[in-house]
Order: C-alpha cells, then sequence, then structure tokens
C-alpha cells in the first residue's frame, strides 16, 4: 500500500502480483491433495474464517480508526442471517444467501456503529460490546433465528453452489479459500478508492478530516457496514464450513477479544497482517499444546500443561507487543529487508504486495 | 395497583449492588486516569487475589496474616506489572497496551491456577447474610456492609491522594503527564503506586465479590459488571465510578423486573449498556469524565 | 564394501523390528477423551474424566480389561470450547479402534452429532445432551443415556409430588423455575408447562442472564411470587449466586430444587452455609462406601495410578458420574463381544453394544455398584435406558440421598421426543429405522 498509485491494468502484470499469485497457486494447487483432512478443517478452514473477520475489523480499526469489541456478534449474524435465508427461501441459490447475510451483519452493524457518531477510544469500544451482548441474547432468546430448535443450535446445511457440492474437507476448504480471496480483493479495491483514503483521514485526525471535507456521519457508517459485512461473511464461512453446527454461545466475547488480538497481533492497517495475526492465533496454540504433550505429556498431567501454556500465550503477547508494537507484519517486512538487501533486483520487487 | 413497597425493594436491592460494581470500577479508573490503560487484567487480578486469600485461609493461616500476606503479594504483583509490561510499552497507543493487559490476564489467570488448582472454594468473611426489614423493605447486612467497606477504601484512598506526596503528584500526573514529566515527577514512581492501589482494590473487590460467588474462574467476569459503569461515569472519574456503579445497579434491576418481562426476562445483560449508552449520546464524556477538546 | 553392506542390513533389520514393535499394542480398544481441565468449569472436568479414567484403570489392572482387550485412552483439553473439542476431534478420530465419544459438553455433543454418525461411532452424552436422540431410530449413533433433560424435568416434579404426598396435592401449588439464560436453560420450558397442564400446578419461569453472578431481581421476584418450590436450573457460578441470594430474601433452601447440572459439590461449597439443606436431583449416589469405589482406592489410588489429585474428591458427584459413565462404557464393549469376539471393535459393533446395554439391579449389584446407580435398559429405539433418578441433600460437608429410585414418567413424554425426531430426520433426510435389523445407514 505504500507504492505510488499505479493504473491498475499495468499493475496485474507487474511482478508485485507475483508473491501473491504464487501463494494462491500453492493454496489450490497443491494444498487441498497434498494436506491432510486434519490439516483442512482443524486448521486452514478456521484460519481462512477468522483471518477474514480480522480483515473486516482491521478495516475499521486499523484503517478508519474506530474500535469494536462486537465482532463476534456480527460473525453471530452472518451465521445466523445466513441460515435462515437458506431456510426459509429455498430457490435462493447459496451464494445469494451469502451475500444477503453480510447484508444483514452490514445493516446491523450500522446500527451499532451509530454511537460512533458522538464517541470515540474506549467510549465506543466498551459501547459495543451493547452489539455483543444484545445480539447473543436475541439469539437465544427468540427461537425463530434457529428454527425452534430447542437448543437454540443450527446445523448447517452441505455447501453447494451452482450444482457444485463442496463436501468433505477439501471441499469445504477450496469453498472458504476461493470466498476469502474474492472478498480480500475486493477491499484491496475498495482501499484505493476515495472511501480508503476517507477511512485513512478519518483515522488520523478526525477533525482536520472535516475540514477537509469528509463526510464524517457516512464515512462512520460506512466503515462500521462495510466490516461488518465482511465479519458477516466470516461468520457464515465459520458456522457452514469450519464447524457446521452453531450454537449462540460460541459467539461470545472471547471470540471478539480473539480477533481484535489477531489485527493487533498482525499489523494495524494491514491487510497481511490480519492473515499473519489469524496464523499466529490458529496454529500458534495448537503446535504449542502439540509440542507440550510430547515433551512434557509423561511428566506433567494435561491440566498442568494446559495453564503452562496459557501463561506463555500471554507472555508472548505481551512480548510481542513490547518487541514490535504495530505487530508481526513489521517484524516480517524487517525481515524481509534484511534478507532482500542481498538479492537481485527483480526479486525484490516482486515480493512487496 | 403500583406496589410501591416492592419497588423500593428492588431499588435499594440494585443501589447496593451497584457499590459491588463500583469496587470493580474503581481499579479501572485507578489506572486509567494516570497511564491511560484500560486495564482488562483487573478482573484476573481479582482472581489471584481471592484466590490466593483462600488458598492460605485454607491451609489454615490465620485471617490478618492471610489477609496480610495476600496484600504483599497483590503489591508485589502491582509492582511487577509496572516494571515488565507498562514500562517497556510507554508512549505505545492505547489499544496496544489494552491487548497487553489482555496478555497479562492469560498470564495471571494461568499462574493463579496453576498455583493454587481449579477447585472451587467458599468463602466466609464472618458476616452472617441473613435479612432484616425496614419499614417492611428487605435489606441485605451482608449488601449494607459491602457498601461500607467500598465506602472506607474510597475515603481513605481519597485522604491519601489528599494529604500525601505521592497522592499529589498522582493528581499531577492525571492532570497533566507532559507537565508532571517537566517539574522533574519520576513518573515510574507514581505508576507503581497506582498499580499497587489497583492490586489492593482487586483483593478487596475480589474478597466481597468471592463471598458472594464463592470463589472460582467466574470471578474474573465481574469486570464485565464495571464496564457500562466506566461508560456512564467516566472512565476517569473516582466519583463517577461511584456514581455510575451505584445507578447502574439500581437502574439493571429496575428494568429486568419492569421492562423485562416485556421481552421474555434476561435483558440485564444489555439493559446496562443500553442505557449507558443513551445518556452518553447526551453527554459524550460520561458523568464525570474530562472533556475533550479537539484541536486542528 | 561388504562392511557397508551388513552395516545396511543390520540397519534394515532394525528399522524392521521397530516398525514391528511400534503396533504392538494389537487388541486396543481407544477412548478419545475431549476433557477440560482449565476454565470455568474445570472442577467438573477433573471429576468427571478423573472417574473415568480411574475405572477404565480399575479394568485394566484387575482384569487385563474387557476379554483381553486393553482399554487405552487420550486426552485433549477443549477448555469446554466448541471449537477446541471439535479440533480434539478431528486429531483424534482416526486413531485406531475408537470405541466411543464422551464428551460431558452439550455444545461440543451438537457439533459431532453429523460428524460421528458420518463415521460411524457412538456419542454417549450420560445425562444431557439432545432430547429428542434418545429416539434410536432416528440417531442411531447418539445415547443420552440414563436421562435426558425432559425425564429430568418429569424426575423433578414426580419428586416434588412426592414431597407432597402424592401428584393430586400439586394442583394447589406454585413452582418457580430459575434457568440459565442459554439454550440449555431454555430447552425444558415447555415440558415445564406441559406437566404444570398436566397436574394443575401454577408455574413461572424466570430466566436468569448468563453468567448469573447476580440475581437479586430474579429472587425479589420470587420473593413476590410466593412459590412453593423453586427448581435451579442452573449453570456454573449460577448455582451459588442463586442459593446465597435464596438466603438474602429469606427463601428457605429445602425447597429449592437443582437439576442435574446443579448437583455437584462445586455448586454448593461456594455458597456456604446457605447451600445448607438444598436437594438435588442425581443419577448417581455419591460417596465412597460402594464395592467399586472400595477396588480404585485400593487397586488403582494403591498402585500410586489415581487420576484424581486430590484424594478427599474421591467419591464426589462428578467423581462417580465418570465412573458410571466407565461401566457404561466398559459393559458395553463387554455386550458387544459376546457378540462380534473378543477382538478390537468398529464404532459400529460398540454402537451395537450399547443398543442391548441392558445391567439390571442385580447386573449392578455384581459389578459392586449397587445403590450407586439403579440399573439401565437400553434398546435400539430406545438410547437413554429409562434411568432412575434419586434426590440429595447437601449437609454442609456431603450429599445424603433423600429419596427413592424415582422413575420419570416416560410414557407421557415418548410421544413429545418422536415428534421432535421425526421433525429432525425430515429436515436431515434421515432414514428412520423401523427394526432392530435395518441396516444402519445415514
Amino acid at each position: 500500500m505504500t507504492r505510488p498509485a499505479r493504473s491498475i491494468a499495468a499493475g496485474w502484470l507487474t511482478p508485485s502480483y507475483l508473491a501473491p499469485a504464487i501463494l494462491l497457486i500453492v493454496a489450490y494447487g497443491v494444498v487441498p491433495f497434498a494436506g491432510s483432512d486434519y490439516l483442512l478443517d482443524a486448521m486452514l478452514t478456521p484460519f481462512l474464517a477468522l483471518a477474514l473477520a480480522a480483515l473486516g475489523l482491521n478495516l475499521l480499526t486499523g484503517y478508519a480508526g474506530q474500535v469494536s469489541l462486537g465482532s463476534a456478534a456480527f460473525l453471530a449474524v452472518g451465521a445466523y442471517a445466513a441460515y435462515n435465508f437458506n431456510l426459509r427461501l429455498h430457490e435462493l441459490p447459496f451464494l445469494v444467501s451469502l451475500v444477503a447475510a453480510g447484508l444483514v451483519a452490514a445493516a446491523i452493524g450500522m446500527v451499532f456503529g451509530l454511537p460512533s457518531l458522538r464517541l470515540r477510544g474506549f467510549y465506543l469500544a466498551v459501547s459495543t460490546l451493547a452489539a455483543q451482548f444484545f445480539v447473543q441474547w436475541a439469539l437465544t432468546k427468540f427461537e425463530w433465528f434457529s428454527n425452534n430448535n430447542p437448543s437454540g443450535v443450527i446445523d448447517a446445511p452441505p455447501l453447494s453452489v451452482a450444482g457444485l457440492t463442496f463436501s468433505g474437507a477439501a471441499g469445504r476448504y477450496l469453498f472458504s479459500l476461493t470466498v476469502v480471496a474474492v472478498v480480500t480483493l475486493l477491499a484491496i479495491r475498495l482501499l484505493r478508492l476515495q472511501v480508503g483514503r476517507n477511512f485513512i483521514a478519518l483515522r488520523d485526525h478526525e477533525t482536520a478530516a472535516k475540514v477537509l471535507g469528509v463526510p464524517l456521519l457516512r464515512t462512520k457508517l460506512l466503515a462500521f457496514g462495510v466490516s461488518s459485512f465482511i465479519i458477516g461473511i466470516a461468520g457464515v464461512l465459520w458456522a457452514f464450513a469450519y464447524l457446521r453446527t452453531v450454537e449462540p454461545a460460541g459467539f461470545n466475547l472471547d471470540r471478539s477479544f480473539e480477533i481484535l488480538f489477531i489485527i493487533i497481533i498482525g499489523g494495524l492497517a494491514s491487510i497481511r497482517g490480519a492473515f499473519l495475526g489469524a496464523a499466529f492465533m490458529v496454529v500458534f496454540p495448537l503446535l504449542l499444546s502439540r509440542l507440550g504433550a510430547a515433551l512434557l505429556g509423561d511428566v506433567f498431567d494435561s491440566g498442568v500443561l494446559e495453564m503452562s501454556q496459557r501463561i506463555v500465550i500471554g507472555a508472548l503477547i505481551i512480548g510481542l507487543l513490547i518487541a514490535e508494537p504495530r505487530g508481526l507484519i513489521a517484524l516480517v517486512d524487517r525481515l524481509a529487508e534484511r534478507v532482500l538487501r542481498r538479492s537481485p533486483r527483480w526479486f525484490r520487487r516482486s515480493t512487496q504486495f | 395497583m403500583f406496589d410501591y413497597q416492592f419497588f423500593i425493594e428492588v431499588l435499594v436491592g440494585g443501589l447496593l449492588s451497584g457499590v459491588m460494581y463500583s469496587l470493580v470500577a474503581i481499579g479501572f479508573v485507578l489506572i486509567y486516569k494516570t497511564s491511560g490503560v484500560l486495564n482488562f487484567a483487573q478482573g484476573a487480578m481479582l482472581l489471584f487475589a481471592a484466590l490466593t486469600f483462600v488458598s492460605l485461609a485454607e491451609r489454615g493461616v490465620p485471617f490478618w496474616l492471610a489477609l496480610g500476606t495476600t496484600l504483599v503479594i497483590m503489591v508485589a504483583l502491582g509492582v511487577a506489572i509496572e516494571r515488565t509490561v507498562l514500562r517497556p510499552l510507554v508512549n505505545q497507543s492505547p489499544m496496544t497496551l489494552f491487548m497487553a493487559t489482555l496478555g497479562l490476564s492469560y498470564v495471571i489467570e494461568g499462574a493463579a491456577q496453576l498455583l493454587w488448582g481449579t477447585q472451587v472454594h467458599g468463602l466466609n468473611l464472618g458476616i452472617d447474610d441473613v435479612p432484616f426489614e425496614l419499614g417492611g423493605v428487605l435489606i441485605s447486612q451482608f449488601d449494607l456492609f459491602a457498601a461500607a467497606i467500598a465506602g472506607a477504601l474510597v475515603t481513605a484512598f481519597a485522604l491519601f491522594f489528599r494529604f500525601t506526596r505521592t497522592g499529589l503528584a498522582f493528581r499531577a500526573v492525571a492532570d497533566d503527564q507532559f507537565a508532571a514529566l517537566a517539574i522533574g515527577l519520576r513518573l515510574p514512581r507514581v505508576w507503581a503506586a497506582v498499580w499497587t492501589a489497583a492490586g489492593i482494590v482487586a483483593l478487596v473487590a475480589g474478597l466481597l465479590w468471592g463471598a458472594r460467588l464463592g470463589v472460582q474462574f467466574s470471578l474474573s467476569l465481574v469486570v464485565l459488571k464495571a464496564l457500562p459503569v466506566l461508560v456512564l461515569g467516566g472512565f476517569d472519574s473516582v466519583t463517577g465510578a461511584i456514581v455510575g456503579g451505584v445507578l447502574i445497579g439500581a437502574i439493571e434491576k429496575l428494568a429486568e423486573v419492569y421492562v423485562g418481562p416485556f421481552f421474555g426476562g434476561g435483558i440485564e445483560a444489555w439493559a446496562a449498556y443500553v442505557v449507558a449508552l443513551g445518556f452518553l449520546l447526551v453527554r459524550p464524556s460520561g458523568l464525570f469524565g474530562q472533556k475533550l477538546v479537539e484541536r486542528v | 564394501m561388504r562392511l557397508s553392506r551388513s552395516l545396511r542390513a543390520a540397519a534394515l533389520a532394525a528399522a524392521i523390528g521397530l516398525s514391528a514393535a511400534l503396533p504392538a499394542h494389537a487388541d486396543e480398544q481407544f477412548f478419545p477423551l475431549q476433557s477440560y481441565r482449565v476454565g470455568p468449569y474445570a472442577a467438573g472436568g477433573t471429576g468427571f474424566f478423573g472417574g473415568f479414567i480411574d475405572y477404565l484403570n480399575l479394568i485394566n489392572i484387575r482384569d487385563g480389561g474387557v476379554g483381553g482387550v486393553k482399554l487405552a485412552w487420550e486426552e485433549g483439553e477443549t477448555q469446554y470450547e466448541v471449537e477446541r473439542g471439535v479440533e480434539v476431534y478431528d486429531r483424534l478420530k482416526n486413531h485406531p479402534g475408537v470405541a466411543a465419544w464422551n464428551p460431558l459438553s452439550v455444545g461440543i455433543a451438537y457439533a459431532m452429532i453429523d460428524r460421528i454418525t458420518k463415521d460411524k461411532v457412538p456419542l454417549i452424552t450420560i445425562n444431557h445432551g439432545r432430547t429428542d436422540s434418545t429416539d434410536g431410530r432416528v440417531f442411531p449413533y447418539v445415547f443420552p443415556l440414563l436421562l435426558n433433560p425432559y425425564s429430568e424435568t418429569s424426575g423433578i416434579v414426580n419428586y416434588i409430588a412426592s414431597r407432597e404426598g402424592g401428584a393430586d396435592k400439586l394442583k394447589s401449588k406454585k413452582i418457580v423455575v430459575l434457568y440459565h439464560g442459554s439454550p440449555y436453560g431454555k430447552e425444558t420450558i415447555p415440558i415445564y408447562k406441559l406437566l404444570a397442564d398436566k397436574y394443575g400446578f401454577s408455574l413461572e419461569q424466570i430466566e436468569v442472564p448468563h453468567p448469573g453472578n447476580e440475581q437479586q431481581s430474579q429472587w425479589l421476584s420470587i420473593r413476590r411470587a410466593k412459590p412453593d418450590y423453586v427448581v435451579l436450573r442452573g449453570w456454573g457460578v449460577m448455582n451459588p449466586v442463586a442459593l446465597k441470594t435464596a438466603q438474602k430474601v429469606g427463601f428457605p433452601v429445602d425447597h429449592i430444587i437443582g437439576n442435574v447440572w446443579s448437583n455437584s459439590e462445586e455448586d454448593v461449597i461456594p455458597a456456604g452455609d446457605a447451600a445448607k439443606g438444598y436437594v438435588a436431583i442425581t443419577t448417581q449416589a455419591s460417596g465412597a462406601e460402594y464395592p467399586v469405589l472400595q477396588e480404585i482406592i485400593k487397586t488403582v489410588y494403591g498402585q500410586g495410578k489415581g487420576n484424581l489429585d486430590d484424594k478427599k474428591r474421591i467419591g464426589s458427584v462428578y467423581h462417580n458420574l465418570g465412573i458410571v459413565n466407565g461401566i457404561l462404557n466398559v459393559e458395553a464393549i463387554r455386550i458387544a463381544q459376546r457378540k462380534f469376539g473378543q477382538r478390537t471393535l468398529t464404532g459400529d459393533e460398540v454402537r451395537w453394544g450399547f443398543e442391548h446395554l441392558q445391567l439390571d439391579p442385580a447386573r449392578v449389584q455384581a459389578l459392586g455398584a449397587k445403590g450407586l446407580f439403579h440399573s439401565i435398559n437400553v434398546t435400539w429405539d430406545n438410547h437413554e435406558g429409562d434411568g432412575r433418578v434419586t434426590f440429595q441433600q447437601w449437609d454442609g460437608t456431603k450429599w445424603k440421598v433423600v429419596s427413592d429410585w424415582i422413575a420419570p414418567d416416560w410414557a407421557f413424554l415418548r410421544p413429545i421426543i418422536e415428534k421432535s425426531a421425526a421433525a429432525y430426520a425430515a429436515e436431515h433426510n434421515t432414514k428412520v429405522r423401523t427394526s432392530d435389523e435395518t441396516p444402519v445407514s445415514q
């Protein structure tokens, strides 16, 4: 994002798209065939869903500077909305349900974004908790949302788009990957438009932005809307591709914090940061627990190990914030720069995206 | 026919519950006021304090000794947090600091359970909780006691900040960090004092809440009760925390009893936020919060 | 040259020896455990999984396994979170010889129903879980053993009736149900309504928002309503707070009846004296005086292989629930072995064992569990197995049984369960089995 703007048509052809292109080729061409079900189902699919949610929150918090602690609520709205569209309007193609669910989440997000017009900082952050608690309450309270299931649980139907059924671990992964790739691309495009620049102006100095003629009200609500739209879509992936059975309790405050963690750890105002942060938050605890069990499993019981991991993760988060408050992405960039200083020029250009 | 007696009973019960919210909120305010950190680890500190006290008491340590030991541990914890977490992060954005305290809460929760186990404990402070009636209105003895303790704590802090050098430094830092720094105040020392104070608040709140809920993991969730109080009262006002807490307590209970039935009950979880928000739309920095001045 | 060749041969031999040594546990039945020893519900998790593991250990040490087949297990920590439970499932599902899943978590159990049905491995949700999975015709692999939420409700009402001197005495009574504000808490709302209509008692159901650490307004409402009984359908911290707040408003604690998630030591100890006299439902008595527990203490703990860190918790509610769960799992395997042979069974064969899990009081006594639990009678279409319930009262230090073994009104509940199961079958295009012999398919 730091490169000078250039025409899109030319942009597509430059080597700066090489790295993401290679990543995508590996993600599509190699991973589904080489990865085990465990890797796909338990690591990559939740990683994709969380990364998308983090991307959504990053637009709001990282780019537009509005802090939200209610992300999990919008995940829930997306999941339950898609479920109901799918259930009640049978003839609706799934992709339409998906987008409609995002739109519902966007609408709810804009409502809960209204306080941003008067509040900022932690006052705003805490008031977004209202969304968190209200949505969970409403989904539990009104049984209509879960089709009168006495337990408030929804079972997601199998994924199928235009006659293609995405069953099995690889299918669900590929579906998620496609949705995430498309939405990410759209988000990048959006940030290059005037709207994106307005977001950043709003974040950097609200009053100055106002003086410069940025429509504050519209921009703020738009930020909440777009962010919630993306988080809502992530919620659909979470419910339909990853867990496949969800209950309102799964979208609790801890989940909201997790998403916030992802963008802070990964790097605010960075698309890649959302992905790096999500990888860290999803993969690292799993690795740590497997490592702990393998090395110390015979010495301590699983409870002791688990609590030690909690301490390690907490300490690591603090350590990371101290070492690099701008997040993993800044760390990675610094590292890459050091390596690249000794590499040919074309390669250098190809890796900055 | 409106049942006034019942109304007053709910109101009084709510006001007294509110005092308990204030107690947690004060811990937040102390730290926010001086360092701009929303310390989410307050709940974990509360759990840690209560768990340490109860575990000592259950091992046969006499009450006052256990209290003293826990106090010393909490002070040490407060100072250690300031040294290892806050000082290296000085001048970072509020969001980064908030996240660091979230990480901190993981560490403290893990350590508390690793040290003392995951068992639940009862905590008896020796106050009977049998109700008594005052003009037909039921009043809880324990709640009155808790209110008295909270009152004493706030008075003690007020005196401390009014009449001691550290207190004066605290107020100077709260008013203007840079000015305080310019006249040669040592910020780290003030911060250490503040984190110590937060540790003491955590201990008192932990014991009182622990006596109500039992000492167990869920104790750390009481911070959620303090957040709407902060929004209503202002993040940087001790008075706001007290008045806000009492108001939120009363509003929450009245809403649940009188408005709840129209929604099928259980609205307490968000009613407090809605009320606090509605209020903020009128006064964006809370009841007693400092007004922000914008400059271009 | 020759040297290197012989070296290579030696290496090859070593490799073969190693690979032969690795899968040496030829006959082994595996229990993947989605345990939770950390987090808000750790106390229940350590007790339940501790008891389960203690019983499996007893069978291995005392009997050398079931019919010569050793029992094995591996734990994966879930912290009671659905996502982590699913991760553990994905990690352990391909382990050879999986017998059954026992998550002791409603949320995790729900998330697993489709998955285990596809994998054809039984899912045991003792005392909890999805009520309509009692209907084995629709849910061939799910077993809410001993008790489901509906029969729990009926058991509680029957107990209140017995305390009042008969069902006809319920007519003039008023019952308040205080439920946790979650899907779990709300699940029994319609059943209480039905039972109120049937017996003519008046009913009020009041919600406590999660987590339930503040109940002032609810209990003031209860005080105003002046009910004869309060049923506590609680969860976690909500239970001790309910008991404490009841004391605060002067409601008599022995007229509060706890449900199956409000019946453990962890629910009453934090409430201190306020809990003294509180009554709760249970499917298994607590205490360590039963022969099976004595054997566990002697054989397992005697060898230092006991799972509980704190030996005082032996015989606690969750520990005994874990032991009963162990008995039921092991007996299902034993019954299935009689049909399929003494070897490692497939999940589907273990399912057959559960569907023929019939332990009459005489068999329960032979297992050393007389008085610990009553009996069970699982059939292909009744996956709950008509468990009896009893009621225990907290005396300040331990639970004491204060009732007979009470039978819920199964005949009354069955049509409701079948209706709900039929709706599930329709929504999921599930084939409904029509007899024991119907091959299980999805």
